[in-house]
């Protein structure tokens, strides 16, 4: 028998038994739908963190004072001293670093933001104009902190803050009070929303040394670094250790985090979870791989007086055990291809009702659906085709 | 050329032994008009089924045009079920799903052939068996006689050297199981080998030979009766 004739004898079954198809192919569908919805939440989920957390920067390395001990306390409890404060000198000590391409000393606070007869408690960030480029900030007036030594008084607004305080809308060159001291608007940060911990709409920027002077510290809050390339970042990590330890007396009172290990750290949990997911809705491609298997042991003990019938005519054993294995193959498979459309058509419809989860299935879960789908069909129908195929025929006519 | 010598056909039957055929000696030349009665449980459809190579003997040889095809495997038995023989059954055994033309087309795509060549053939036999009014009705949109019709055209299709008939007026009235038989004469008359087992003593006469069966054998068979034809 030709195989153009096994799938036109196939095809005519299949659409024979038009409900026991569609149950199916639904079945089917179903279970390849949900392998690839669920790995486009799952993925869009990694996507959507590891976004968020690419956009504060890129190549960034983070210096923190204190040396957090994986095996809990640090030296400097034991030994009854205090770990050193980074200092500003500190941070100007890695400029030196050929790896640094640049670098921002934080300091972070909560001052009185006083103006326009309006009053309330903001979050004051202290650095310099680097802070600008290495946490990839964009400002939506005005003009960000001047660089080098000599500037005046200047202060950056967030944008819920600069609309609150002046709703007006002239804000730059605006004059406000922040705690005791004067300040000269000099520009107005674009909505952001949240990132990192802190809404970057309600905070306040003003040069390092007035931070400093403002909440009289000479210590930093942090030191962030952007490494000229990925592959800069783990070298330029040792040479902050080096540079820091050097400048501490030896003492190794930093901890130093690279965004790149975070990063990685997440995508890593969040692929994890896709995978899961990905597990459980295979599950149910493989019950619906067992339904197959089962609707074709029936048709086997439904059809065994046809069965017989042709094997009466001359049908070889493999001709009969091709024709069944390609009836369940069709329905496993139209369904799998179903199954991927549903898919997409389901995480369109989750990319629109989430903008902001880019719900986009993953190829290898798509493919990996439609296989396991034409798979488990193969599989399942191994067994009924088998038995068909060895069916006695004298028997197999008398059978009604 | 149909040649049997021996052959026996046991069942197992719980703890019991059926001999269906015990010991049968049978020869049927090209061409010949055979019927074969008997009693319910006799043997008959056995029999028919062992010359179809529908069923393998427990003990005997069977020549089919000179080959010994007891041998054979189950592929080649298929193959040479498809060239030479033609089964007619009592039920009819027609595929509920397919039209009368795709019932009767079947055989053509067992053996590979291309669809062109398969619409003229099965055009021509719905005419030789006046069923091109019915070309694509489904077997339960059929009479009795015209699904036997269906059924001996797709036997037929591929001109097959033997027709095996196993009580196929059984399930039809009397004036269609006529006709029935006066088509698979016709067919016989072109040469074929018509071997028909039946109960109907009317039909059963109209054979050439007759051959009675009981308990597993042959116990009248009429070519005895003509010495000269045995060589
Ligand atoms: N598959 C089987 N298993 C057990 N016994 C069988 C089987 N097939 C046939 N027999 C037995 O073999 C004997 C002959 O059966 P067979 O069908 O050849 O009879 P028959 O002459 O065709 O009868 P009928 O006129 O009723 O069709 C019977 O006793 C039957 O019970
Ligand atoms: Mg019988």
């Amino acid at each position: 028998m030709r195989l153009s004739d096994t799938l036109y004898l196939s095809i005519k079954t299949v659409s024979s038994y038009r409900t026991r198809s569609l149950l199916i192919v639904l079945a089917m569908a179903l279970g390849v739908a949900a392998v690839v919805i669920l790995t486009a939440l799952g993925d869009g989920a990694r996507r959507y963190v590891t976004n968020k957390f690419s956009s504060i920067g890129t190549n960034l390395i983070i210096v923190i004072p204190g040396r957090a001990e994986t095996a809990g306390g640090f030296p400097g409890a034991v030994l009854g001293q205090t770990p050193r404060d980074l200092t500003l000198e500190d941070a100007n000590a890695l400029a030196h670093l050929p790896q640094v391409r640049r670098y921002a000393p934080l300091n972070i606070g909560v001052a009185e933001l006083v103006a326009a007869s309006r009053l309330r408690e903001v979050t004051v960030l202290g650095s310099t104009a680097e802070l600008l480029p290495v946490r990839h900030m964009e400002l939506a007036q005005g003009r960000f902190l001047t660089r080098g030594t000599g500037h005046g008084a200047q202060i950056l607004l967030g944008a819920k803050l600069a609309r609150e305080f002046f709703p007006q809308g002239n804000v730059i060159g605006q004059r406000v009070r922040l705690g005791d001291r004067r300040f000269l608007v000099s520009g107005v940060l674009k909505f952001q929303g949240e990132s990192m911990g802190f809404n970057t709409d309600e905070i306040v920027i003003i040069p390092i040394d007035y931070a400093q002077a403002l909440f009289n510290t000479s210590s930093l809050f942090r030191i962030l670094v952007e490494a000229r390339s990925r592959n800069d970042i783990v070298f330029t990590k040792e040479a902050i250790f080096d540079i820091l330890k050097q400048r501490h007396d030896g003492e190794e009172d930093i901890t130093v985090i690279t965004q790149d290990a975070v990063l990685a750290t997440f995508d890593r949990i969040l692929r994890a979870l896709t995978l899961g997911v990905a597990g459980i809705a295979a599950i149910s491609l493989a019950v619906a791989g067992i339904l197959v298997m089962n609707v074709m042991l029936v048709a086997v003990s439904q059809r065994t007086s046809e069965i017989g019938l042709l094997k009466a005519i001359g049908a070889p054993s493999a001709d009969i055990h091709h024709l069944f294995l390609v009836e369940a193959l069709l329905l496993s498979l139209t369904g799998g291809v179903l199954g991927f459309i549903l898919g997409q058509f389901g995480s369109l419809l989750i990319r629109l009702a989430f903008p902001l989860l880019p719900a986009w299935p993953p190829t290898w879960a798509s493919l990996a659906g439609v296989t396991i789908a034409f798979v488990t069909g193969l599989l399942a129908s191994l067994l009924p085709a088998e038995r068909a195929a060895r069916l006695n025929p004298v028997q197999a006519l008398s059978a009604k | 050329m149909i040649y049997l010598s021996g052959i026996t056909r046991l069942f197992q039957m719980g703890d019991q032994e059926v001999r269906a055929l015990s010991g049968i000696n049978l020869k049927i030349a090209s061409g010949e008009y055979v019927s074969i009665m008997g009693p319910s449980g006799s043997g008959k459809s056995t029999l028919l089924n062992i010359i179809g190579l529908l069923d393998r003997p427990d003990l005997g040889r069977y020549e089919l045009d000179g080959i010994d095809v007891t041998s054979l495997s189950e592929i080649e038995q298929a193959c040479v079920r498809r060239k030479k023989i033609g089964f007619v059954f009592q039920s009819f055994h027609l595929v509920p799903r397919l039209t009368a033309a795709e019932n009767i087309e079947l055989p053509l795509i067992l053996n590979g052939i291309s669809p062109t060549n398969r619409k003229s053939i099965v055009e021509e036999a719905l005419l030789k068996f006046d069923l091109s009014n019915r070309a694509q009705h489904r077997p339960a949109e059929m009479s009795g006689g015209q699904r036997q019709r269906t059924a001996i055209a797709r036997a037929t299709i591929l001109r097959p050297t033997a027709i095996l008939a196993d009580e196929p007026t059984g399930n039809i009235d009397h004036r269609n199981g006529t006709e029935v038989m006066a088509l698979l004469e016709r067919l016989h008359h072109t040469g074929t080998t018509l071997i028909v087992v039946t109960h109907d003593r009317e039909l059963g006469a109209r054979a050439d030979r007759h051959i009675a069966m009981r308990d597993g054998e042959i116990v009248m068979d009429d070519i005895s009766e003509r010495p000269n034809e045995i060589e």
